[in-house]
């Protein structure tokens, strides 16, 4: 089957989402920011590997963190930035997706990173670039929709490296709102590919998807039973709209049930990691003692997160 | 410059060699950097050799390559190391083989990204000509002649030995 990411070599020439991507690739990802924590860490923190090459932040919904780590990740590699806010541009014209992008290629972009609240768009915008024989343009998925986020994805997955060395020996936990969530679902993807032998899911039944067990998913709704010795804990921010809704009766509600806090945390292995995608929510999802205690590897996940996106960005660039 | 001998010269006699072209200026504390995979495997060789007291640094040019746009990022990055202050330093760069220089410009560029030295000198133990960029070594102990798709490799075996292997197109 014909896999939109890869080039007719087998080589990654967009991330568009970590389902169908090969172990060896995610590990090259892996690697390959190990090497970019380095330059991080020294006097002048660039490599010229992108000079001269220019690249589109295209950010049609919010986001804060995914976009300025790109940015930043893109200036280390000495590419030149541009942003785009696009709520407050051409779309709000009525200007179609790929007409914007037709006029972005016309600008001589070389990189564009996508965000979008569609699931899917940016494979609608790879596979545009290849029906127009623009090969030379590559694209990198910052979120879409409910359906992946694949760089936050890889930046857990490097935490967890980090932190546990081998990813065979592992209880992973995910909790939180599931159903909504696209870090979960790449994260799912990526655990298991790398080969981690339990992942669990623990939410309420409003918040997991239905059939989480065909991919090969632990399904739990009581934290006590789900945290019980596992390794790593990842928690997922509860989006305040879902408290609106029908999903939930209220905030403290859900903190008192899924609230992670240092007397659920004791459930788990004692050195187990705790990790957030952010933003958080205080006392809805997490409790403070909890995310500012020594277990939390919160804020090493951010500078994990550029060291993976400027090995994505270079990676995808140079095939 | 001669033709390869049959068998290759041994690896090991030359580290010997090298360090015994360097010995004369270890006065001035030079800090040795190697670059990946070969240079680094030598230079470990001339630390112990010269009695050297710093950890050698470890250079993967791949970052600073001037083929990136044709040949994309090479699969296997391994991460530069440099464990000691650059700047002011006397460093002696490491390769295992000198060819078209442009390896060596590369590396030239990542080390200055750490700092300024106060001196950069260029060890390695075969030069087989072919300059595309006006490099030369400062220390060589073996000049050989090569076709262009003759490709000499440095390998070391488990019990830690460096030899060569010359591979033909």
């Amino acid at each position: 089957m014909h896999n939109p990411q890869l080039n007719a070599n087998g080589e990654l020439t967009h991330l568009l989402s970590i389902e169908g991507l090969p172990p060896a690739i995610l590990t090259q990802i892996l690697d390959t920011a190990a090497s970019f924590m380095e330059v991080s860490a020294r006097e002048v923190k660039k490599v010229p590997l992108l000079r001269g090459k220019s690249v589109f932040n295209l950010f049609f919904e919010n986001s804060t963190r995914t976009r300025t780590t790109f940015e930043i990740a893109a200036k280390r590699l000495s590419a030149d930035v541009i942003n785009l806010d696009i709520n407050k541009s051409s779309a709000s014209k009525g200007e179609t997706l790929l007409d914007t992008i037709d006029n972005l290629c016309a600008m001589h972009a070389n990189l564009f990173v996508v965000r979008h609240a569609s699931s899917g768009a940016p494979y609608l915008i790879a596979d545009h670039l290849r029906r127009v024989g623009r090969d030379d343009i590559h694209v990198v998925n910052a979120g879409d929709g409910r359906h992946a986020h694949p760089t936050q994805g890889l930046l857990d997955m490097y935490t967890i490296r980090h932190y546990k060395k081998d990813f065979t020996q592992l209880r992973v936990a995910i909790v939180g709102d599931i159903l909504h969530s696209r870090v979960a679902r790449s994260d799912i993807h990526a655990l298991t590919s790398l080969g981690v032998p339990e992942v669990r899911a623990i939410g309420p039944e409003t918040l997991l998807p239905k059939h989480l067990d065909r991919l090969g998913v632990h399904v739990f709704h009581d934290m006590a039973a789900g945290l019980r010795d596992v390794d790593v804990i990842i928690m997922l921010r509860l989006q305040n709209e879902r408290m609106t809704g029908a999903l939930l009766p209220s905030a403290s509600e859900y903190f008192r049930h899924y609230g992670l806090t240092p007397q659920k945390l004791a459930l788990a292995s004692p050195d187990a990691i705790v990790m957030h995608p952010g933003p958080m929510n205080r006392g809805v999802e997490i409790h403070s003692a909890v995310a500012d205690g020594p277990q939390a590897v919160i804020l090493p996940q951010v500078t994990f997160g550029i060291a993976v996106r400027m090995a994505v960005m270079s990676i995808v660039a140079g095939n | 410059m001669p033709n390869p001998p049959n068998p290759l010269p041994d690896a090991e006699l030359q580290c010997r060699a090298l360090a015994d072209l360097i010995r004369p200026h270890v006065a001035r504390n030079p800090a040795l950097v190697g670059i990946h995979s070969g240079g680094a495997w030598i230079a470990a060789r001339l630390r112990e050799l010269l009695g050297l007291p710093d950890d050698i640094g470890l250079i993967d040019v791949s970052f600073y390559r001037d083929d990136f746009a044709e040949k994309g990022l090479h699969p296997q990055v391994k991460p530069t190391v440099i464990p000691f202050d650059v700047e002011g330093r006397h460093l002696i760069l490491v390769d295992d083989v000198l060819y078209t220089g442009r390896t060596t410009r590369a590396a030239l560029n990542e080390l200055f990204d750490y700092g300024r030295p106060a001196s950069v000198a260029l060890a390695v133990l075969a030069d087989r000509g072919g300059r595309e960029l006006p490099v030369a070594a400062t220390w060589c102990v073996w000049d050989i002649d090569l076709a262009a798709g003759d490709n000499l490799v440095l390998e070391r075996d488990d019990r830690g030995r460096l030899a060569w292997r010359l591979e033909n197109a």
